[in-house]
């Protein structure tokens, strides 16, 4: 125990139970941090950390930098857009070029699943993956269940309902393992197009009537529709996905109790989720964005605390 | 492995008392100063403290506060064993008070600097004193020195100072050097 199980943070299959537990109870003590006058602690001021972004992201960016910032890290931002990627250099060119200049650990999103595993196992650095294509997304779905579990006491015994494109959905995945290694029930909720067909292999419950899978539920939370990633229609229309899949008040509140609203964000309002569900108080959004921060410095930090200083 | 008793529960009465009257002699209506137990063991004698200052006094209330040090310590990537975080419990500022840093055993001094440092995150303290049941002379490796010392112990770098509180009955209370 006070140690995590893994040099890297590639992906939620690859953690325990105790190592889930132990993030979430470091992540309880930064949160009392940043709610301090002064947000900010010492421990990492003798750790340089590259946030690598070769997608685009605005929250979980900001979200690890922040976390890394608290901790008194130094950090480098990198984005492809504005790099030598464009003029044909690999990724672990690009890597080893970043870790020459003495940097001890790596964030990196990547479009392409299972590029923060090729990372831990190629170079000299510990990974923290934020985000690989389409497999896996650990901090968000850490931060996930630290949202439920600090808005229902637990996650054991809860139902959950992912709701939306699960077949593009990192998200998805990620809290899927997540929350069965904390002892949630788990179900997918989604026109069949976007729902993978061996999903029921992962021991998840499988549900295309969206009013069935919330009055089931404790907690629904709806996923963004991936445009970027759809190459072909899997559906005929916006207005059609919103009509059957999208959650509005009136949906909420025909249902027979109250139940907990996430959304990982960004929001596409009036399409997966009105603006009065977004907005209202079953909707725990902000807060989910609030533990971010804390999840990721609880990471990072028990990650750095692994790397023993060489003398 | 040997073991000594360095206090039992009646001479760790009598300290407690006297250290008491001395923050009483310098503090007298606790109005601008605040107790902070050092995670996790110094907060056990803070409450002490705390619950005997209110027995000897006409004070209504003296705020009291945990302070963990885990994240401000120096050795973050030095030591073998991990540490795990405790609470800091801390619902008041600390701006312009006097603070009182209540800890067991005082040693090294390194956990008393990070926690000078912690508490920094709570505002400005006028000024830090530092109450120790056990200062374990002639160890320090900073220049950190109490202002209210309950017994100086003289022990070497092998022993350990072992304080235990007992939750129910103060006659098992009891303060151990232990040699290994």
């Amino acid at each position: 125990m006070g140690t995590l199980s893994v040099d890297h943070l590639v992906g939620i299959k690859d953690l325990s139970e105790q190592d889930i537990d132990l993030i979430f109870q470091t992540a309880d003590n930064f949160k009392s941090v940043l709610n301090r006058p002064i947000k900010k602690v010492p421990s990492l001021r003798d750790i340089t950390i590259a946030n690598l972004f070769f997608e685009n992201s605005t929250r979980t960016r900001l979200s690890f930098e922040l976390a890394e910032k608290r901790l008194s890290a130094d950090v480098v931002n990198f984005s492809a857009a504005s790099s030598s990627v464009k003029k044909g250099e690999t990724l672990i060119d690009t890597v080893n070029n970043i870790l020459a200049m003495k940097v001890d650990m790596v964030v990196m999103r990547h479009p392409n699943p299972g590029a923060a595993k090729f990372l831990a196992e190629n170079v000299n650095s510990q990974i923290v993956n934020a985000g690989d294509g389409a497999h896996e997304h650990p901090t968000q779905a850490l931060l996930d269940s630290f949202s439920i579990r600090e808005k229902l006491g637990t996650v054991k015994g809860k139902k959950v309902v992912i709701v939306g494109d699960i077949s593009h959905s990192r998200v998805a995945l990620s809290n899927i393992f997540c929350l069965q290694k904390l002892g949630a029930e788990v179900m997918v909720c989604g026109p069949a197009t976007l729902i993978p067909k061996y999903i029921k292999d992962l021991n998840v419950r499988v549900e295309h009537d969206l009013r069935k899978a919330l009055e089931w539920c404790d907690v629904a939370n709806m996923l963004r529709i991936q445009l970027e990633r759809m190459d072909v229609n899997y559906f005929p229309s916006l207005r059609e996905y919103t009509m059957l899949y999208g959650l509005n008040k009136d949906l909420l509140d025909s249902l027979s109790k109250k139940i907990v609203v996430m959304h990982p964000g960004p929001i596409n309002r009036g399409v997966e989720i009105s603006s009065a569900v977004a907005d209202g108080k079953q909707a725990i959004i902000l807060d989910q964005v609030e533990n971010g921060v804390a999840i990721r410095m609880a990471v990072i930090y028990l990650l750095a605390q692994k790397n023993k200083r060489q003398e | 492995m040997g073991e000594k008793i360095l206090f039992d529960h009646k001479e760790l009465d009598l300290s407690l008392n006297r250290l008491c009257w001395q923050l009483i002699e310098n503090h007298c209506g606790f109005e601008n100063t605040v107790l902070i137990g050092m995670q996790p063991r110094g907060y056990f004698l803070a409450q002490r403290i705390q619950e005997r200052l209110l027995e000897l006094t006409s004070v209504k209330e003296i705020s009291l506060g945990s302070l963990d040090i885990t994240f401000f310590r120096d050795d973050f990537r030095r030591r073998d064993e991990p540490v795990v975080a405790n609470q800091t419990d801390i619902n008041f500022l600390v701006e312009g008070k006097n603070v009182i840093f209540i800890d067991d055993v005082l040693y090294t001094g390194r956990s008393i600097r990070a926690g000078m440092d912690a508490i920094n995150s709570f505002g400005r303290p006028q000024q830090i004193e530092l109450l120790v049941l056990i200062d374990r002379r002639f160890s320090r490796e900073l220049p950190i020195e109490p202002n209210y010392v309950g017994k100086t112990v003289d022990a070497i770098d092998t022993e350990k100072v072992l304080v235990e509180w007992s939750n129910t009955n103060n006659k098992n209370d009891l303060v151990r050097l232990i040699r290994e």
